[in-house]
């Protein structure tokens, strides 16, 4: 139940009164525009929202009170490593010397940061067992993307062009066969073993002069650490292919599994999951690439270089031209990597690797108390997270997964990700992180428990599910079919919802 | 570690309740051939020596001088009402909205952002965020070979290099053509697009165009021809893609009204910090018509089981956790957060503080010209511009590097971004904002004088 009333829900449109709002910069002399001509000026106003201060502050503070978030509860969202976001990063982040500094000052005005990015870099490198890093990818569907644009160029420099395909486990995120897609590459899926493992044998089948890459998530989307690896790289090298690595799951290995060392060619590294940077309601984050020594030549430009005399400086316009060229303009969500400096900081080697360990542990413990009342369909220790399955409830009540997720939103807990993989039917992917208390663990597990009884007693009860929320389920349906993607009443071309 | 929860009793439970003796014993799926020892790196500082390090190395940036430079990135007062919102825990811990009943503030805010957002435009459709400007563009112009079938776009250089860069990244991997169009090289039209470049490209029957993307205003500050390229562009059944600076909308003519089908942008001129280059916030608006096909998170209104008002991420069936390796597009983390300052910052301004902030920066930027002239620097083009504009100064890199030395950043040297092109070779690009002052204009116009008068 949240303390926010209905009244308080209004959008910034329906606060909207004309006259309100303003004193924030100084006016402009009335002639300001009167040397552009008419043509290339705005017809009439936008019909922008005028409000006051006042009002526009109780507007998102009463929106945010309708979020769940870390700050205010269990997160257990598999796959997204939803762990606490540490305090003094943001204020590391703000400090003017970094928030203020432009993207294209002098080198000279800008040796703080660019220290700060290349020991980032060199830090990313070694957790990863990889020759070298790019911090430029905007998230981790973008470092995919960087990753596999590489994978291209490679191939493409030794004048094979004959391999047009990636292979990828259905196991997968979506993210994997669409950056396939977008880098002009045809995804080949591979089905999963029955352990939920590759399926070397298949791989095996469908490597050949034609597979440019395989892309596997390690540990698996499933939780579980790919054991047949070694066989698996050795077959995608010999027949020429490259290995990519989704570092999304990065958090349940640090300092265990360095995948440059074990033979990964690239991965990619989601730093709002494994080091602690804000999640923000859907981003910003960051996708840091590393790469091995095949693919050092193609890494975006620009890099972060250290000259002889310790000063750091960005490589010019078309000083390597190996590299697969930009990604995005300027070097980076630079803001975002201050803040997983800070945290690699924080933290030291032997601190990641405990992060690492009490993230597995933290699982594994999880893992033993569900298993006492949901099926748990890999009988093996799980890396940082695991899935459960509602299969066996579903079959015994008609209770579905989305219906004891809505029912733990009345728990007050978040649920986790629900129907993702898509290898295991009515799946629960839990993630806990190594940031929650064993109480919150406890906690959460007896509130699944009560959960699935309730399913036997009264299944109403969580078909109606959540009772408590700020609204109830929703009509998704109408959504999509007549969609109001924007406001329009201000310009009275369209009557707005009705409330 | 820095954040842990566990005490040794703690963890000693779970290892009992589990059944094992040790941590080691649960990574045992790891083969032994393929395990690492450990990580290289420096012990953990605690956390008063982490602030102590992290101030030092901000304060080896220079932030202090008087900075006269744009290029993409602009900077702008803004309100302590943005940050201080935005800080707010429910937001900033809060992920993607996958459980509608509990993400009604993310995803009430990320309609209104597209609401704005296209008020700005003047476009129907506005997606909830994509990284920056640069990766923006690029899915807009593979929006337009998407929508069109064809496999070729032109991109005038009016464009931000950065972005034409990424353009070229993004269309090598999917085997597309990305064709410049020139600009004008003398006359009162010089430095924006050759109209007459672009027919003639337009013309090529036997590779038919995609997408025109211009911007305005352009790289070097001018305002563009959009009307005409827009109609050139339709009338050879190509889409026009507009790359637009978001402040500027509060004055200058919308992608909606000369027509544009696409407009794509930064927004970090709405409340977002320097930052060195990121996190910014790409927008990406289209007509209603091409709704299914841009790429990127939508959230529209609707109801809920109650009748109550409420919102949810719909047309789902666009991204790549749904339809994989079908996607328009492999977004899945955005700029959610980003795209939150930007209202904020646009609520708090309003409607005629945005326009006072467009327009400031435009009588700055015209005293900044009078001043710049009168110390012997004059304009580059003669075309109109908003606030940004180029100059011509000989050994423009060597006067930029003096001026460095005298606490003033005179704005870009335009040979750094696009070293190839010989009309840009002693030319610096030069911006001024509503923060600009009087006085920061007469120290800058003061000291170029002397400097190229040496």
């Amino acid at each position: 139940m949240s303390a926010t009333h209905d009244r308080e829900r209004q959008t910034l449109f329906e606060r909207s009164r004309p006259g309100r709002g303003g004193g924030k910069v100084p006016h402009p002399p009335k002639d300001a525009l009167s040397r552009i001509p008419s043509t290339y000026l705005r017809a009439a106003g936008a019909a922008l929202p005028e409000i006051s201060e006042p009002e526009l502050v109780r507007h998102y503070v009463n929106l945010s009170q309708l979020n769940y978030a870390i700050d205010t509860g269990f997160y257990p969202l598999g796959s997204c490593t939803m762990k606490y976001n540490p305090k003094v990063n943001e204020w590391a982040a703000r400090l003017p010397g970094f928030a203020g500094l432009h993207p294209l000052v002098p080198d000279e005005l800008a040796q703080g940061t660019l220290q700060l990015l290349w020991e980032l870099e060199s830090a990313l490198a070694e957790i990863g067992g990889m020759k070298a890093v790019t911090l430029q990818p905007a998230a981790g569907a973008q470092g995919e993307l960087t990753g596999i644009l590489m994978v291209r160029a490679y191939h493409l420099s030794r004048g094979d062009t004959e391999r047009t395909e990636v292979l990828v486990p259905d196991s997968a995120h979506g993210t994997n066969p669409a950056t396939a897609s977008m880098a002009g590459f045809r995804t080949v899926t591979i089905p999963s073993a029955p352990d939920g493992g590759v399926d070397v044998a298949a791989f095996r089948a469908a490597l050949g002069p034609h597979t440019a890459a395989i892309m596997i998530t390690n540990p698996s989307t499933v939780g579980l650490f790919e054991s047949r690896l070694h066989e698996l790289l050795e077959a995608v090298h010999e027949a020429g292919a490259l290995a990519y690595m989704d570092g999304a799951n990065l958090n349940a290995i640090m300092g265990r599994f360095k995948p440059g060392e074990a033979g990964f060619d690239v991965m990619h590294i989601n730093v709002h999951k494994t080091f602690s940077t804000p999640h923000g309601g859907g981003g910003p984050g960051a996708g840091p690439v590393g790469v091995g020594e095949k693919l050092l030549p193609f890494l975006p430009s620009p890099r972060v270089l250290r000259e002889s005399d310790g000063s750091f400086r960005l490589e010019t316009p078309g000083e390597r031209r190996t590299s697969i060229g930009r990604v995005r303009a300027f070097v980076g969500n630079t803001g975002v990597l201050v803040r997983a400096y800070a945290y690699i900081r924080a933290n030291g080697g032997c601190g990641l690797c405990e992060v690492s360990d009490d993230a597995v542990l933290a699982a594994n413990y999880m893992k033993s108390q569900v298993a006492e009342f949901l099926d748990v369909p890999f009988d093996r220790h799980c890396m940082h997270e695991f899935v459960a399955s509602a299969a066996t409830l579903k079959a015994e009540t008609g209770v579905r997964t989305l219906d004891l997720a809505k029912r733990l939103i009345d728990y007050g807990y978040h649920p986790p990700t629900i129907y993702f993989p898509l290898t295991v039917e009515e799946a629960l992917l839990i993630e806990p992180t190594e940031t929650e208390s064993v109480e919150t663990l406890d906690a959460f597990v007896e509130a699944l428990r009560k959960i699935v009884a309730e399913a036997h007693t009264d299944p109403d009860l969580l078909y109606a599910a959540p009772h408590d929320s700020p609204v109830r389920r929703l009509d998704e349906t109408t959504a999509a079919r007549q969609p109001n993607l924007r406001w329009r009443a201000m310009t009275g071309s369209q009557t707005p919802c009705p409330d | 570690m820095a954040y842990s929860p566990h005490t040794p009793e703690d963890r000693a439970r779970m290892l009992a309740a589990i059944g094992v003796a040790s941590v080691d014993e649960l990574f045992a799926d790891i083969p032994e051939s393929l395990r690492s020892s450990g990580l290289s790196l420096p012990a953990p500082d605690s956390e008063a020596e982490l602030t102590h390090r992290l101030q030092a190395l901000a304060q080896r940036n220079r932030v202090d001088l008087v900075s006269f430079l744009g290029a993409g990135a602009y900077r702008h007062f803004i309100p302590p009402v943005v940050d201080q919102m935005l800080l707010r825990s429910e937001f900033y811990t809060a992920y993607t909205p996958y459980q509608p009943e509990i993400s009604q503030g993310t995803l009430q805010t990320i309609y209104e952002y597209q609401s704005l957002m296209a008020e700005l435009t003047g476009l129907d459709v506005v997606s909830a965020s994509h990284y920056d400007g640069a990766t923006a563009t690029a899915e807009a112009a593979l929006m337009t070979c998407r929508a069109t079938s064809r496999d070729r776009v032109l991109v005038s250089r009016s464009v931000h290099p950065h972005y034409r860069q990424t353009i070229c990244t993004y269309f090598a991997g999917a085997s597309l053509v990305s064709d410049e169009i020139p600009l004008v090289a003398d006359g009162p039209a010089a430095g924006t697009t050759d109209l007459a470049a672009l027919e003639r490209m337009l013309a090529d029957a036997e590779h038919p165009v995609a997408g025109v993307v211009a911007a305005n205003p352009s790289f070097l500050g001018l305002l563009e021809p959009m009307a005409e390229i827009g109609r050139l562009a339709h009338a050879a059944g190509a889409l026009f893609v507009s790359v637009v600076e978001p402040v500027s909308l509060a004055v200058l003519a919308t992608p909606g009204e000369y027509r544009a089908d696409i407009a794509a942008g930064d927004g970090q001129p709405l409340g977002i910090p320097l930052a060195y280059g990121g996190p910014y916030l790409g927008i990406l608006a289209c007509r209603e018509a091409l709704v299914r096909g841009i790429p990127g998170r939508l959230v529209g209104m609707t109801t809920d089981i109650d009748g109550k008002r409420a919102f949810v991420m719909t047309l789902r069936a666009r991204e790549q956790d749904i339809r994989r390796e079908k996607a328009s597009s492999n977004i899945c983390t955005n700029q959610a957060l980003c795209a939150l300052s930007a209202s904020i910052y646009v609520a708090a301004l309003g409607p005629h503080g945005l326009r006072d902030v467009a327009a400031l920066g435009a009588a700055r930027a015209a005293e900044l010209e009078a001043a710049l002239a009168a110390a012997g620097v004059p304009r580059l083009h003669s075309g109109p511009y908003l606030n940004e504009f180029a100059v011509r100064a000989d050994d423009a890199a060597g006067v930029h590097a003096r001026l460095l030395e005298r606490g003033i950043l005179a704005g870009l040297p335009l040979a750094r971004v696009e070293p190839g092109d010989p009309a840009l070779r002693d030319a610096l690009l030069v911006c001024a904002t509503e923060v600009t002052t009087a006085a920061e204009i007469a120290a800058f116009a003061g000291a170029i004088g002397e400097e190229v008068a040496r």
